[in-house]
């Protein structure tokens, strides 16, 4: 493969006593799919927090392109090229889409003295990029707030493609979705990753992880219990690992293996 | 709009068209346009004959309308931001006292008094804001706090320099300054005297003002009004500035993840607040001539009320200036008329209570429209 787009090495962040990740290692390639997987408390948000830049590692190295970088702030890996979809954090539903896509980074117009926002510039681009993405908005002035659950993450995607993201950090972006939206947005993590972007896919559900990933990086308790490529693990043995084994076997025995 | 998208080929047949009225529903001013037919076909009826609706009665509603409009337009941005100021009527009563007491009781220029009040109220604002958001209390509190704070300082202030609670002589320190007349005077004397001349509106017949037309000019309280609304409607809905407004007043963890500067957004609208506060205390001390310590008294809920009345949200994130703007003339043509119709003017209490709870029962219907909730 060709070099990373960007690489974590032994990253640990402290907050005061409590270790919550202690020496995480995690690279993602151009145009895959690096499926985080984790229980509640594994240490999955502040892994993905600290590569988007809101958390300082308390020791660690990332990388660039190569280079060690540095992020004091989100704005940092975001100009860096690395945007983040919180779960549901992504969008402000009383905002129209069009306010919500160039929030931060609103196109401007000069009128006489004054910069204006350039609104027929930006409802011109979302309208198209939604399009792109298989989203037909009724108007670019409707509340996110009208839309589904998918159709949000949907939006939050496309937002972060048109400002050309590099990776793109995905936080639980299926789990409060039904079947048929959840679908949709692994879908549209498909394309994304076509276009050479590489996608960092946080969850807990093993199925949309194998649905889409190419490669799988597991974390149980603020450690890395290593990343296996697409084929070379089976589904049953991800959901063990990330569950730390035992009680969940058990479990899972009493229910038929359905978990 | 809808039209074009409706041709297209790949159109959603999930999507329903939503009907013109429906679209017009959830515009955030439709309550207080409603509202201000409603107030105006009802003194229409009830108070025509009283002069009301000749050119003094305007004016006289005009005016206390203007008053409300311009401390409504700093409170329905702050609001819209995700914050409250409580702090408001203190601050103008604060504004009023610095303004008295540095050109009557020291004998400072006006102008060096009205840009002292100024910074000092833009300083109150910043203070406010730094602690709400290095805190993380509610504004409400925090604000709450400052209420008393200026408050007692007011009096305290007034009573320890003049052991008076209203100093005079404002009027004559502010004469010929070229900074008050932007608050005291009155623009456009010579249209008034052109409509007088050709019979629009009536002249004087006796006294020292006689000849002279019943009114005067477009006192600068009512242009202070129209220029803050103006500039809030464009900064809101226009500019940059104003996605930011209602991004950190939406979702203020959500905005910054988005990389817009919530915390300093938040500070500027308090200092804003703050700002359209002195401007409403420096006009009026300029027209009574005077500053007194109790000045301003609940004026920060009246604010509140009419921009609620305005349509915008409680928690932040919607709202609109034109609608806080037309909340205040409800306001003013309503307290205003009720004298005019010769009705008992406590009752004026009673329609703020009652206009205030339909406006926020109304309000909640239309946010459950636009973010689809059930």
């Amino acid at each position: 493969m060709t070099e990373p787009l960007i690489e974590l090495r032994d990253i640990e962040k402290h907050f005061g006593a409590v270790i919550a990740l202690a020496g995480v290692s995690l690279s993602v390639y151009p145009g895959e799919c690096h499926c985080l997987l984790g229980d509640n408390g594994a240490g999955k948000s502040t892994f993905i927090k600290t590569m988007a830049g809101v958390h300082k590692p308390t020791k660690g190295q990332i990388f660039m392109g190569g280079q060690e970088v540095f992020f004091n702030s989100a704005r940092d890996a975001i100009e860096a090229g690395i945007a983040t979809v919180y779960q549901d954090l992504a969008m402000i539903p009383l905002m129209s889409v069009t306010r919500n896509f160039w929030m931060g980074r609103e196109p401007k117009r000069r009128v006489g003295l004054i910069n204006v926002m350039d609104f027929d510039k930006a409802n011109g681009v979302t309208m198209e990029e939604m399009k792109k993405m298989g989203i037909n908005l009724r108007e670019p002035d409707q509340a996110v707030g009208t839309l589904s659950g998918g159709e949000r993450q949907t939006v939050a995607i496309a937002r972060a493609v048109y400002f050309g993201a590099k990776v793109l950090i995905l936080d639980e972006p299926t789990s409060a979705l039904g079947v048929r939206q959840t679908s949709n947005v692994l879908a549209t993590i498909d394309k994304v990753r076509k276009k050479g972007i590489g996608v960092v896919f946080i969850s807990h559900n093993v199925r949309h992880a194998m649905a889409v990933g190419d490669r799988f990086t597991v974390l149980n308790r603020g450690q890395t219990l290593g990343t296996a490529k697409r084929g070379e693990i089976e589904p049953e043995a991800l959901q063990e690992m990330m569950a730390g084994g035992q009680e969940l076997a058990e479990l899972e025995g009493s229910l038929g293996g359905t978990v | 709009m809808s039209e074009a998208t409706t041709n297209t080929a790949d159109k959603d047949e999930r999507i329903k068209e939503i009907s013109r009225f429906r679209k017009a529903m959830i515009r955030p001013e439709l309550g207080s346009i409603c509202g201000v037919i409603l107030v105006f076909v009802f003194f229409l009826l009830v108070a025509r004959d009283s002069g009301m609706f000749s050119a003094e009665g305007v004016m006289n509603w005009g005016l206390v309308s203007a008053q409300f409009a311009i401390i409504a337009v700093g409170a329905c941005l702050l609001m819209i931001a995700g914050e409250f100021d409580l702090s408001v009527g203190s601050m103008i009563g604060f504004s009023g006292i610095i303004i008295a007491l540095m050109s009557v009781t020291y004998g400072f220029p006006m102008w060096i008094a009205i840009l002292t009040a100024f910074a000092v109220a833009l300083f109150v604002g910043y203070i406010n804001g730094y602690l709400v958001i290095k805190t993380g209390l509610p504004s409400f509190i925090v604000t709450l706090a400052f209420l008393y704070i200026l408050r007692g300082l007011t009096i305290f202030a007034a009573i320890a320099t003049t052991n008076k609670t209203i100093i005079g002589g404002v009027r004559d320190a502010a004469e010929g300054d070229w900074l008050a007349s932007l608050f005291g005077g009155k623009i456009f004397y010579g249209f008034f005297v052109w409509l007088a001349d050709i019979g629009v509106i009536g002249k004087f017949v006796a006294g020292n003002r006689a000849g002279e037309p019943v009114i005067d000019g477009i006192p600068m309280l009512i242009v202070w009004a129209i220029a803050l609304i103006i500039f809030a409607h464009i900064l809101l809905t226009r500019t940059q500035f104003g996605n930011w407004i209602y991004a950190s007043g939406g979702n203020a963890q959500a905005a910054s993840y988005s990389g817009v500067p919530v915390n300093r957004v938040k500070i500027l609208m308090f200092m804003f607040t703050a700002f359209c506060a002195t401007v409403f205390a420096t006009c009026q001390v300029m027209e009574f001539g005077s500053a007194a310590a109790d000045r301003g008294l609940l004026k920060e809920f009246e604010a509140i009320i009419s921009v609620v009345i305005g349509g915008a949200l409680l928690t932040g994130g919607y709202g609109s200036v034109i609608g806080a703007a037309l909340g205040a003339l409800i306001f003013g043509v309503v307290q205003q008329g009720l004298f005019f119709a010769n009705v008992e003017s406590s009752l004026f209490r009673v329609f703020l209570g009652a206009i205030l709870l339909l406006a926020v029962i109304l309000n909640t219907y239309i946010r459950r429209i636009i973010t689809g909730e059930r």
